[in-house]
């Protein structure tokens, strides 16, 4: 009965999916009052962004989330291996609030098509991600408007976001089992090429928007 | 590489209405996941396994999505035994810490066992039915139509940016560990930043012209059936069985 079929848009996407993935911790190891304070503080701030986001502008924040998600399909070489951009640095500037909505989507999607992450702990994954992201929505984005400032701006938020990203996961992992601090250290020391490549990637990305499609990054004066 | 691939298939878990398997597989990973005795996380992943049964995935699949799935673990297994503070146990020239291992095991043992129930609960629906299952749970309509938004637009946007991929690819264009190569993904991502803006707003406004005032209508709209509340009985039970095993050992 009810035989399922594939819709038409689901097409072969040609991406090894064989490559270490980074800003995921697995269901399973922390602990309680992480998990319990990551889902609250996860909840709280998707309410605030879908309570700031109208019927009308549901389309474009899922669009752009769908964009995000693609972003995190991209590989980009590093020496021998490569790196997937995570750009929530760029998101947070795009969408502000809505970014927690937004990541939280992306990071329910990429658990069902690929089992990253998991449900219980979906609330300490989102959190990571979205709070660097807003901080970059009221940190960099003044900066963005002044042509001068612009491409160390792009920069610093693509750099920033991936760090602060890394250090919230490092500090959840930390403060589950102080027997993780060590395993902590690596996981921030080991993002580090990720945060400069992605403080370059955004860097260009925000130059190249600021010239194509100003409207994107909501700059006030255009340059 | 397909997305759903376990979503295709005509078991008894592929029949099952959504909104039981949601909570199912919320109760299960909620358990399992704040075990702390092997036995406990022993029987979630005899639990998973035997979900896995009743799915009636290919095995193979599944096998190769536990391998990348377990990068992370791997990473623990790399670090953690080093690094966890405790008795030693000595290997040779390197020290080994005993309750890095004992944590490491457990640690392994509940993830593969929570996958396991992910893969045969979760990905048994498409997110289309997950979608409209949360919906049917009361979670908020706006989260439940970004997800189903997002979900329909993944595999537009990501046709767009292979085009440009390989726009850029037919021009001689090379990844490497250079500036050239950051700036050129820069622009190839941002040309796909402001196509999907574009399609943003086209999209939105025929949606207004046909009348969109936020809401999906589902075709086949489930309805829960004796089956369903009897899979839901199991699992519960399964639930409280999991939690009494725990208790009892800690």
């Amino acid at each position: 009965m009810n035989e399922k079929y594939f819709p038409p848009q689901i097409i072969r996407i040609e991406i090894s999916q064989h490559k270490v993935v980074y800003m995921h911790i697995s269901e399973g190891i922390l602990s309680v009052p992480i998990l319990i304070s990551g889902g609250a503080l996860t909840a709280a701030g998707t309410a605030i962004g879908l309570k700031k986001l109208d019927y009308d502008r549901i389309m474009g924040v899922a669009i752009l989330a769908a964009t995000f998600f693609v972003a995190s399909l991209i590989h980009v070489p590093l020496g021998p291996g490569s790196v997937h951009l995570v750009l929530n640095g760029l998101l947070g500037v795009v969408l502000g609030w809505a970014s927690f909505p937004a990541i939280l989507t992306a990071l329910l999607l990429q658990a069902i098509f690929f089992q990253y992450g998991g449900i219980v702990v979906l609330g300490v994954n989102t959190f990571n991600m979205a709070v660097p992201a807003l901080l970059c929505f009221y940190l960099v984005r003044p900066w963005l408007a002044r042509p001068k400032f612009r491409p160390l701006a792009g920069f610093v938020g693509g750099f920033l976001s991936v760090f602060l990203s890394s250090l919230l996961m490092a500090l959840a992992l930390a403060l589950s089992d102080s027997g993780f601090l060590a395993t902590a250290k690596i996981v921030v020391a080991a993002h580090l090429p990720v945060m400069i490549i992605e403080g370059f990637i955004t860097m260009f990305t925000v130059s190249f928007l600021a010239r194509v499609k100003p409207e994107i990054l909501q700059l006030e004066s255009r340059s | 590489m397909i997305f759903e691939i376990f979503s295709q298939g005509n078991s008894l878990l592929h029949r099952t209405d959504t909104r039981v398997k949601i909570v199912g597989a919320m109760a299960l990973t909620l358990v399992i996941a704040l075990c702390q005795s092997y036995y406990t996380g022993l029987a979630g992943l005899l639990t998973g396994l035997s979900l896995l049964l009743v799915s009636r995935l290919k095995w193979r699949q599944v096998l190769m999505r536990l391998v990348v799935v377990n990068s992370f673990i791997a990473f623990l297994w790399l670090t953690l035994p080093l690094t966890y503070p405790g008795d030693t146990i000595g290997l040779g020239p390197i020290n080994l810490s005993r309750q890095g291992i004992e944590l490491v095991t457990l640690i392994t043992i509940k993830t593969n066992g929570i996958i396991l129930i992910f893969i045969s609960l979760l990905a048994t629906s498409t997110v289309a039915e997950l979608g409209h299952g949360l919906e049917g749970l009361r979670l908020p309509t706006k989260l439940c139509l970004l997800l189903l938004f997002s979900y329909r637009y993944i595999f537009v946007v990501s046709q767009e940016y292979q085009r440009l991929a390989r726009a850029a690819k037919l021009r001689c264009f090379r990844p490497g560990t250079n500036l050239h190569t950051y700036r050129t993904y820069g622009h190839l991502f941002g040309m796909t930043l402001v196509k999907s803006w574009n399609r943003a707003e086209r999209v939105g406004q025929g949606m207004l012209l046909r009348g969109f005032h936020g809401r999906f209508y589902s075709l086949d709209e489930q309805i829960m059936a004796k089956g369903d509340l009897i899979f839901l009985i199991i699992i519960l039970t399964t639930v409280i069985g999991l939690g009494g095993l725990e208790f009892l050992l800690t």
